[in-house]
């Protein structure tokens, strides 16, 4: 009896400490194929991080030591000594606030047509999409030659039409507004995620607004709004955060131009790194417009409590 | 709703999406007509719809002036490389991100994500400073090796999103028959996963042959540029020269186009998927 127990006692301290064993070796073998991305994450984003929040705080220039020199830089750039800070803060912005929401209406709008059982939804979804794969260095090419104030089509248009025409990326006033136009474009990325979470919406909900009497417009705000505000939510973010990142378009097809009209913040950014070589300053730059994309982010996040809806939650 | 309003409002709609289409898919007629037409032709008023005769030489032109050739194997090179090392590295990681338990997995990955709310400028300048330390300026190192380091936390996410949905009960049938986490992975996970491994496929060579500012940055050597940088060359020596330049720019368009038509069916389906679980 005794030795039965202990036998048996023997077995589980066995089984146990073989799961254990188990356990440690999925442990480590977990850790092992994590490995690359941790260690990636390590050498291309943590490392990096820490290494340009100290060079934001030093002169550093290409082929020079660095000194440190405190909050210097961050206070050349806010004291207006820099006056280009100022201007590409004020383009981009102007360029997030006037693309991002008119992306997200257009977006929603076009969802919304091809949500009505249409026929020939591909054909309209790829039309809509394509815009989006082209490579913008191409894209920027095919616009500028669109946007050309003698030549380019849109004037030939506004000529024939006797509308005025506009110098549209060739003037200081027209350049933002012209790229948001151009950033209409591709909104059909945006389209097809609008698409899959209207997709989501049960039918039944509709049903219920029209036994009540509802009309289409109570159907737009009382259903299908609410419900992809989880999906409108996530498009303004990552609209926000595109949108400070606008590069190829100043670079290939305005040079920042005409009279810094078109100073696109990682466009400057760039310039002081690799034309000027301001290495320090540039981090400095780039710390900036990080915490700035970190203010909508949480301040977007602070206002989605009241207006994102989460199925399951009840708001 | 009566018919006749019904009817108008199929009428409106459909009115709105074509409209809506055609503007969508101009520029890309705009392209194509304007690539095989000469200057006297382009700048004909009023506009000609279709090139008359045909010019084919534009073509042949960025073949001549400068290395397109060339430039198309470097952006090829710099394409394959990435595609291995993302493909290789995301599916290892998101299989131990979702299918492995070992401790602190969940608070790892959650730092991991938080890169991805990274401005890239931030990081841009140590990371091309260390490659430069490195004597790697110029070459394709900086723009392939970072990929076989996790293959972005984007990626991961998808791939451990959809390595979630695949039933735990077939891990098990493999332990019991004496498999392990690299029979399961091989065998079992990857096969079912083709899709969203197509998915990161597609969008990883989508964003690699359009990348613009990657190589910019880090290549100085005409002989070794990509495409993107090739035809911004081009632009500054042919102003105006818009036919030569529309044709530049087809070249590079087309083999996007190309694979877009082939697999949409996934990239739409793709797209789609990055998006509900915002």
């Amino acid at each position: 009896m005794q030795s039965m127990t202990e036998t048996a006692q023997r077995r589980q301290t066995i089984s146990k400490s073989s799961l254990s064993s188990i356990r440690r070796r999925e442990n480590w073998l977990g850790w092992l194929f994590a490995a690359p991305a941790i260690l990636g994450f390590v050498i291309f984003v943590f490392g990096p991080m820490i290494a340009s929040l100290w060079l934001s705080m030093t002169d550093y220039k290409v082929a020079s030591t660095p000194h440190f020199i405190g909050l210097e830089n961050y206070r050349n750039l806010f004291n207006g000594t820099d006056a280009f800070f100022y201007k590409s803060l004020g383009v981009t912005l102007y360029y997030v606030i006037l693309s991002v929401p008119l992306q997200i209406i257009v977006a929603f709008f076009l969802a919304i047509l091809l949500n009505q059982k249409v026929k020939g939804l591909t054909f309209f979804r790829t039309a809509f999409y394509l815009p989006t794969i082209v490579p913008l260095i191409a894209s920027s090419m095919v616009w500028l030659w669109l946007f050309d104030p003698d030549m380019g089509l849109l004037n030939v248009i506004m000529r024939a039409l006797h509308l005025p025409e506009s110098q549209w990326i060739y003037s200081e006033t027209t350049v933002v507004p012209t790229l948001v136009l151009m950033s209409l474009w591709t909104v059909g990325g945006t389209m097809v995620i609008f698409l899959a979470g209207l997709k989501d919406i049960p039918d039944h909900y509709y049903e219920a607004i029209e036994i009540d009497g509802g009309n289409a417009l109570h159907k737009l705000l009382y259903i299908t709004i609410p419900l992809t505000s989880p999906t409108i939510f996530f498009n303004t973010i990552m609209g926000f955060i595109g949108g400070f990142q606008v590069f190829v378009q100043p670079y290939v097809m305005t040079q920042g131009g005409p009279n810094n009209g078109s100073l696109f913040y990682i466009f400057y950014l760039f310039r002081e790194a690799f034309t000027f070589s301001n290495m320090g300053y540039a981090c400095a730059i780039a710390w900036v417009l990080f915490i700035v994309i970190m203010l909508f982010t949480f301040l977007l996040f602070r206002t989605s409590q009241k207006w994102v809806y989460y199925e399951g939650e009840g708001r | 709703m009566t018919t006749s309003a019904f009817r108008w409002q199929r009428v409106l709609l459909y009115a709105v999406l074509i409209i809506g289409s055609l503007l969508c898919l101009f520029p890309f007629y705009w392209l194509l007509r304007s690539s095989m037409m000469d200057l006297a032709q382009i700048f004909e008023m009023p506009p000609k719809w279709i090139p008359e005769p045909f010019v084919w030489r534009n073509f042949i032109e960025p073949f001549e002036q400068l290395p397109f050739g060339r430039y198309f194997l470097n952006t090829l090179i710099i394409v394959v490389g990435t595609l291995i090392g993302t493909l290789l590295s995301s599916t290892i990681a998101a299989y131990s991100f979702s299918r492995m338990k070992w401790v602190g997995r969940d608070k790892v990955f959650a730092i991991l994500l938080t890169s991805m709310m990274l401005p890239f400028a931030v990081t841009l300048i140590p990371t091309f400073i260390g490659w430069q330390s490195l004597g790697l300026i110029n070459s394709y190192a900086p723009l392939i090796v970072p990929a076989f380091f996790g293959g972005g936390v984007f990626n991961i996410f998808l791939l451990r999103q959809f390595y979630m949905t695949l039933p735990r009960e077939l891990d098990e049938a493999v332990f019991v028959d004496g498999g392990n986490h690299f029979t399961i992975f091989t065998r079992i996970i990857l096969p079912l996963s083709r899709s969203a491994v197509l998915v990161i496929g597609l969008f990883t060579f989508l964003n690699t042959w359009n990348d613009f500012m990657g190589p910019l940055v880090y290549l100085n050597d005409e002989s070794k540029f990509t495409l993107a940088i090739g035809l911004q060359q081009f632009q500054g020596m042919y102003t105006a020269q818009w036919g030569v330049l529309m044709a530049a720019s087809l070249i590079i368009v087309l083999p996007a186009i190309l694979l877009f038509v082939i697999f949409q069916r996934y990239l739409i389906e793709g797209i789609a998927l990055t998006g509900i679980k915002g």
